[in-house]
């Protein structure tokens, strides 16, 4: 059996579910959201990921008709949504707070939605039921919200959502109150639930471990800008700009020159150490500046000099033991510290290296990204 | 043994506040009057011994209790008191509602001042603040002067000495009693509820209806208490604003205790009012205490 990869933003055929067209938000002087422009697809999971106050939940309360668009327009299935009161959309929101309604029982709130709609009581009833079912908590039906646990909560403002069969759902921060080993079990629960329904999801979150997990594409933001949106492998492999490498997870980066070498360039960093290099198709003139972006656990850590091209010398300066890895951070002659990560493959006891100890740093062609700026 | 210190002194002292004088009030309701320093017989005394403590007991009676129900005037009273409490409620509830929810609704900055507005009446003098409506009101007021100065009527209207001067005595009176329960009860709610209530299709009006109006029920309640029950027995506004023809019981017991001097008398309408008031009470501490169990 043949799978085909869901890859719509690769398909130029794909009509987008959601289009954001040169949106500006801007309250008073400041710039929330700065001319952006991207596609959502329908069935996509997408996650809006950023530090706190870079403009990513003004995104999705403007898709949820909660705020206003300044310039541009948003279109959903290729309407403009700027005249559509948010109780009129076919988009629904999970709030980070929940909002669960704290005089209904669980079956009022997920059924409230319904209601408004007017639906006849047994499709409701049949509704609900498929609703309490898909979150599993059917026992659960007549309790109030204060007398179940955070994470049934969570689940309950998930189903309120999702009751309404939304063409999009919204989601500011599903799991940021749950505690970190629920999160991550809802994490994969979230992903099972889109794919069973078929929802385009957009969620909102500071996590990127979250971000990485449950989405399809995370756009990476900053400022009101969207730097990067691209699937989770991409954005940790092939990031565009140092901003988003050193956002996304664990890098080091060397500032440097480049000069034209073969397949990549070869890159000048510091006075008395050997030049690095690395394969890139960017284009960068001899001489310009650049930046060169390396994962730790790209680099390998040898006492003895290793064969690589990109071999540098230093002394380890602390060690961050992080129980299955640990990251080394090694202090160069020149004071540049590279970061560099092992597995813990044997005891703690028979570790190779301690603080103080001249080590070998080294790294593939293909292990660094450059990078601009 | 320091447990039992702190849980005696409210005891202490709702038993020298509230026991002591009801049942000295008790027992000038069952004595009989007299004239006489103090007007009403028997008096306990001590010197008597146990001879004179049954001879005490002896001259207490029902007859003032008696009394009351022979004349239609004070259940007359008591049932008059209860509707002008009751529809003055629902006023000062309807005058009440906007603004409490305004102020919720205000910017966190303008909060506190608004709050300072609200209360500022209580730092002059409740009676000065009720006769001063009597210059608002009466026929030569500054009322009828406006109305006649912009030419809305040609006569003045007779609002003073009436039930209509009144209910706007205890509506402005009470009104921050009912204000702030509800502010509290619309400041506790969470703005996100309402967007959620409108995610889900719901108008602004009903969402209003459907979760802000319910989740402030418990503050619209607390609120009523607090103006019922002190309205029932209220005297000060019903003797300043109301006419011959405002048949509150406070009036009723000022009038016996003070014109009649009929201190057994006054003291029975003060025994059965107590009464009455004890079932708003119990519902108003039962509705505290169901919103605490919610809450917990």
């Amino acid at each position: 059996m043949s799978q085909t990869v869901f890859e719509p933003w690769n398909d130029p055929q794909a009509k987008p579910l959601i289009q954001f067209k040169n949106v500006t938000k801007r309250f008073g002087d400041f710039t929330a959201i700065d001319n952006q422009t991207f596609d959502i697809y329908e069935g996509e999971f997408f996650a809006l990921l950023g530090p706190s106050g870079c403009g990513k939940t003004t995104m999705m309360r403007m898709l949820g008709g909660f705020e206003k668009v300044t310039e541009g327009q948003i279109l959903l299935a290729g309407q403009d949504m700027a005249p559509i009161p948010p109780n009129k959309r076919a988009v629904n929101m999970m709030f980070q707070s929940y909002a669960l309604f704290p005089h209904l029982s669980v079956y009022d709130n997920i059924a409230f939605g319904l209601k408004r709609d007017k639906m006849p009581k047994d499709q409701l009833a049949e509704r609900v039921a498929q609703m309490l079912k898909l979150v599993r908590l059917e026992k659960f039906a007549k309790r109030k919200p204060h007398q179940i646990s955070g994470g049934q909560r969570q689940r309950v403002a998930l189903a309120r959502s999702l009751a309404k069969a939304p063409k999009l759902l919204l989601l500011d921060e599903p799991l940021g109150a749950l505690d970190a080993k629920l999160r991550q079990d809802t994490q994969f629960e979230l992903v099972d639930i889109q794919e069973k329904t078929g929802t385009t999801f957009v969620i909102v979150t500071h996590d990127q471990e979250e971000a990485m997990t449950v989405a399809s594409r995370v756009a990476v933001m900053d400022d009101g800008k969207i730097m990067q949106a691209d699937t989770p492998a991409n954005i940790y492999e092939v990031p565009n700009s140092v901003y988003v490498a050193d956002f996304i997870g664990d890098v080091t980066i060397i500032e440097g020159r480049a000069t034209r070498n073969g397949e990549g360039y070869d890159i000048a960093f510091a006075e008395g150490q050997p030049v690095l290099h690395a394969e890139s198709d960017k284009s960068f003139q001899n001489g310009q500046t650049c930046h060169l972006a390396i994962r730790p656990e790209k680099v390998s850590i040898t006492a003895e000099r290793p064969e690589a091209r990109n071999a540098l010398k230093g002394t380890i300066l602390d060690i961050a033991y992080l129980g299955n890895l640990s990251t080394y951070h090694v202090k160069l002659e020149t004071g540049q510290i590279i970061k560099a990560q092992t597995a813990n493959t044997r005891r703690l006891s028979r570790r190779s290296f301690t603080w103080e100890d001249t080590v070998w740093l080294s790294w593939t062609d293909s292990a660094g990204i450059l990078l601009e700026g | 043994m320091r447990r039992k210190i702190l849980i005696a002194v409210p005891y202490l002292w709702l038993l020298a506040l509230f026991l002591v004088p009801f049942l000295i009030v008790l027992k000038i309701s069952l004595s009989d009057i007299a004239l006489a320093i103090p007007p009403y017989v028997p008096t306990l005394d001590p010197g008597g011994g146990w001879a004179g403590i049954k001879e005490f007991f002896a001259g207490l009676d029902f007859e003032n209790f008696k009394f009351l129900t022979t004349d239609d005037l004070y259940w007359k009273a008591y049932l008059s008191s209860l509707q002008i409490a009751f529809i003055a409620t629902l006023l000062t509830l309807i005058v009440a509602y906007p603004i409490a929810y305004g102020m919720a609704s205000a910017p966190d900055h303008w909060r506190p001042t608004l709050m300072m507005l609200v209360i500022l009446p209580f730092w002059t003098s409740f009676l000065i603040r009720v006769y001063s409506w009597v210059g608002i009101l009466s026929n030569e007021g500054y009322l009828n002067q406006l109305l006649l100065g912009i030419g809305v009527i040609s006569e003045p209207l007779t609002i003073l000495n009436t039930n209509v001067a009144v209910y706007i005595g205890i509506v402005y009176t009470y009104l921050p009693f009912m204000i702030l329960p509800i502010y509290a009860a619309l400041e506790r709610m969470d703005g996100s509820l309402l967007e959620a209530a409108e995610d889900l299709g719901c108008s602004r009006i009903t969402a209003f209806w459907l979760v802000t109006f319910p989740l402030s029920k418990n503050g619209i309640i607390a609120g009523c208490f607090l103006v019922f029950i002190p309205t029932i027995g209220e005297f000060v506004i019903p003797s300043l604003l109301g006419g011959s023809r405002t048949l509150m019981i406070g009036k009723v017991l000022w009038e016996e205790f003070f014109n009649n001097r009929d201190w057994p008398v006054a003291s029975a309408v003060a025994v059965i009012l107590l009464i009455i008031l004890i079932i708003p009470i119990i519902l108003f501490q039962r509705n505290e205490q169901k919103q605490r169990e919610a809450e917990g």
